[in-house]
């Protein structure tokens, strides 16, 4: 391939094409950096899709199981926390457009109750699982094992689905605990919020998974 | 998405509050819904709110929480494809399951 | 390519290569690189010492079947031994493969980039190989020692065996991150850093190769990290998504497990075939024969091949009804990769042939390649594969495409790209002699087991019956011979790096963009980045003479 060369050092930034360095106050890419974040959502997808797909043939191997060891669950904390994240959600993206329209400390205090919210989501998380524990449901129990195959196999989905959703809420807790560092220092700010909006990105698939888990446990009863 | 264009503004669209919040009162009244079907109606209506609701509210957040509606073409369609991808992974995985 | 560009791209003296060009020194230079072409010479090297340990590996399976009975030692050894060799060849080499290395170095400058869009990922995706390596390998001196299920860790074996599984799927898991974040890197960095003019069908064949693949690493490789955690969450929590016993499916396992293992041959071979579409053209002298053709093969394969795992389970179990879908679908999936033998030998015609090392082993990977595609058909119809699944037969036949296929391609590359990452030249003549050896031995090893497979020996069987005696014998000694041609081809590039010869930046003729800066290019590759004016692959016939 024949290349006719230029000189591109000499022009102003806006000529420039976009560099993959993050200096500071050096040529940034807003939407290679959101490009990447989304590649990262599809591996997420997938990484869930693969016990979505476990779920699906148990449903089909055992629907009456299912929909027996299902009726075990909390529908109202499942619900509950169904709102809590949906609002965490809001909150999330309220947030980035606070900042946007240069409303540092509205920004904070949306991001701020979005980690609340999420704290709100672990801490039910964490009763409704002690309560199943305590009532002998978890993987290996005697009790356990002596339900039919079907429940023990949608209580072991039950476990590693929440629990893997679970372990993402916490990274996402800290994800966004780092993002309110660095807007108080104003290392996001109205022209440079890329990096909250991939946090958004992420915590809205958290909230994605959740509106899936929802109804194939909570509400498969 | 080529790279050999001007450098612009960093997404000059910003939507407002308003937007957001009307989305949320969607997605609350989607779950209120979802979740009568399913406690009141019979199991296929139950399905219906699998197969419909839940994939409503994910595009509620997809397009308007996650910005896709914004967003270029080329994105929207890798969307699509990573979507497809699980899809396919699933019906092809059942071509076995449900003839066995 | 014009004599014009080429005098225009020429370094000035006041550019350092980039091996001079770092703001540190010593180790930290390379340990903290951000430098792509750094890091992918931290996975060369690493790659090729765990390429080495497994060929060793490989050395001593063989010994053992030098004689019925036990040789040199217990089955139970040998088990372990199958394990490490496959997952070692599979996870620490052939996968991260091409992309690591040829990728890595080559991508950004092929697009007239000055580095890939995320560096630092970059290195993190290196710490990671680095790290899940080291705790696979940690599976070897702890817990039950080495693990002894075979590199595929079905259940429910894998969840009841007392060895160390859990440390070698962990680390499996971390070397799968590893991929995925250099499949994100790459299709940022082609979708964003692509130098002015280079429209999508100015790209040439390696990197299009390159991005096709990254959607394979991004789309796939997290099903085997879903599944490897189940495995682990099994183990240790006996979660029991896979145990029949409380109505869970072995087959499901299967299933996961090859929705990723079986799109991940293609990140394996995708990007070999796109080192290929470079090499072939430039010692033909002649533009590549359907440009647009390889351009979609490339992504159909890509596509295609993330529908026919279940070709692996044809025995398992499953339904009848869907096998004869899975057959189906791995007939299809064979037409993109003919048409780019087709695209490849048709390149061949009228052109102007120098049969140098790169080459040499180009047109080995062609062969060989084709042996394993079409041996690969065979696995696909039902019938045979009921009498052929287990067998040596498989073991020859993905031996013949990761091997001499990717494998090939791999050394391939390793020749044509030496001058311009090391600004050293090997001696040729050694090279070709490697080659021969490494062609005979391969084959000898390799054709042989199929035979051995049609015959009925079965795989991972540390014990044969007298009548395979005489094809193992023949296969070990085609091993030695192999063995002999690739430590003499490694020693031909390393002492290379030693001897006192000056590189010009284009020794072959190439006319991509790599050949256009300094052999080894400084550290921004660039000193103007440059603009694109024609298509890829355009051969000025006026010029064959290769810039000196």
């Amino acid at each position: 391939m024949s290349a006719s060369v230029e000189n591109h050092d000499a022009g102003p930034p806006a000529a420039e094409q976009p560099a993959g360095q993050h200096s500071a106050g050096e040529h940034r890419d807003y939407i290679g950096a959101k490009l990447g974040m989304w590649i990262f959502i599809f591996t997420e997808l997938i990484l869930f899709g693969g016990l979505f797909v476990a779920y699906g043939m148990y449903r089909s191997m055992h629907p009456h199981e299912f929909h027996h060891a299902a009726g075990e669950l909390n529908v109202v904390l499942g619900v509950i926390n169904t709102l809590v994240l949906l609002t965490s959600s809001l909150t999330m993206v309220l947030s980035i457009v606070a900042i946007r329209l240069k409303r540092k400390t509205q920004s904070m205090i949306f991001l701020a109750s979005t980690m609340v919210l999420g704290c709100v989501f672990l801490v039910n998380k964490f009763f409704e699982w002690k309560a199943k524990i305590h009532h002998g449901l978890y993987p290996g129990s005697e009790h356990l094992m002596a339900r039919p195959p079907g429940e023990r196999l949608f209580f072991g989905l039950y476990y590693g689905m929440t629990g893997l959703h679970g372990l993402h809420v916490t990274v996402g807790l800290v994800v966004m605990a780092i993002m309110l560092v660095l807007l108080r220092r104003d290392k996001i700010r109205h022209d440079d919020f890329i990096k909250l909006e991939n946090a958004g990105l992420y915590w809205h698939l958290v909230d994605v998974i959740w509106i899936f888990l929802l109804p194939l446990f909570y509400l498969a009863a | 998405m080529n790279s050999s264009m001007e450098h612009e503004a960093d997404d000059p669209h910003i939507v407002g509050y308003g937007t957001f919040i009307k989305v949320w009162l969607a997605l609350v009244g989607l779950t209120a819904l979802l979740v009568g079907l399913s406690v009141a109606g019979s199991p296929n209506l139950a399905l219906v709110g699998l197969l419909v609701i839940t994939p409503t509210k994910a595009s509620l957040v997809f397009f308007y929480f996650m910005h896709l509606k914004y967003e270029s073409a080329a994105l929207k369609y890798m969307v699509a494809i990573a979507i497809a991808v699980l899809v396919i992974f699933v019906g092809l995985t059942f071509t076995d399951y449900l003839f066995r | 390519m014009s004599t014009a560009v080429a005098s225009t791209a020429a370094p000035t003296a006041s550019e350092p290569s980039f091996y001079a060009g770092s703001s540190r020194q010593g180790v930290l230079s390379w340990l903290l690189t951000t430098d792509h072409k750094r890091i992918a010479l931290l996975y060369l090297g690493s790659m090729l010492t765990f390429f080495l340990v497994g060929m060793t590996i490989g050395v001593f399976m063989r010994l053992e079947h030098l004689t019925m009975g036990p040789t040199i030692m217990k089955p139970t050894t040998y088990n372990a031994l199958f394990t490490l060799h496959g997952v070692i060849m599979i996870f620490l080499f052939v996968i991260p493969g091409l992309p690591a290395v040829f990728g890595n170095f080559l991508l950004p400058i092929m697009i007239g980039a000055k580095d890939v869009a995320f560096p630092r990922l970059n290195l993190l995706s290196w710490y990671l190989f680095m790290a899940g390596a080291t705790i696979a390998i940690t599976s070897l001196f702890t817990g039950g020692g080495p693990p002894d299920t075979g590199w595929s860790f079905y259940v429910p074996y894998s969840v009841t065996t007392g060895t160390n599984v859990t440390m070698a799927v962990l680390g499996a898991f971390v070397i799968g991150f590893s991929s995925i974040l250099t499949g994100i890197n790459f299709i940022t960095t082609i979708h964003r850093l692509r130098a002015k003019g280079m429209n999508w069908m100015r790209m040439p064949l390696f990197p299009w190769a390159l991005y096709a693949t990254a959607w394979v690493q991004v789309l796939a490789t997290p099903i085997l990290g879903i599944t490897l955690l189940l495995v682990v969450l099994e183990r240790v929590f006996g979660l029991g998504i896979f145990n029949p016993a409380i109505g869970g499916d072995p087959i499901l396992y299967q299933h996961l497990f090859w929705t990723y293992s079986h799109p991940a041959v293609y990140i394996m071979i995708i990007p070999a075939m796109g080192a290929i579409s470079e090499i072939i053209p430039t010692f033909a002298h002649r533009t590549i024969f359907g440009y647009k053709a390889i351009v979609l093969s490339s992504m159909g394969i890509a596509g295609l091949g993330s529908l026919v795992w279940a070709h692996h389970m044809f025995t398992s179990g499953m339904s009848e009804t869907s096998i004869i879908i899975f057959s189906l679908l791995t007939f299809l999936v064979a037409i993109p990769s003919a048409i780019k033998i087709f695209n490849w030998v048709a390149t061949l015609y009228k052109g102007s042939i120098e049969l140098k090392a790169p080459m040499l082993f180009a047109l080995g990977f062609i062969f060989l390649f084709s042996i394993g595609g079409l041996t690969g058909l065979f696995q696909g119809a039902l019938a045979v594969n009921m009498h052929i699944h287990d067998t040596y037969f498989i073991v020859g036949h993905f031996h013949y495409v990761m091997f001499g296929g990717t494998g090939m391609a791999f050394f391939a590359a390793l020749h044509y790209w030496y001058p311009k990452m090391f600004g050293r030249m090997y001696k040729e003549r050694t090279a070709v002699v490697a080659w021969v050896h490494i062609f005979v031995g391969f084959n000898m090893l390799y054709f042989t087991m199929l035979v051995l497979g049609m015959q009925g020996m079965p795989r991972r069987y540390y014990d044969h019956l007298p009548g395979f005696h005489l094809g193992h014998l023949v296969a070990t000694v085609g091993s030695w011979i192999l063995v002999a041609g690739l430590l003499l081809m490694i020693m031909n590039l390393v002492r290379g790096l030693f001897r006192k010869v000056e590189v010009p930046a284009n020794p072959w003729g190439g006319v991509t963009l790599e050949w256009m800066v300094a052999s080894p290019p400084p550290v921004e590759n660039f000193d103007v980045l440059p603009v694109i004016t024609e298509a890829p692959y355009t051969f000025n016939p006026v010029s064959e003479e290769k810039a000196k």
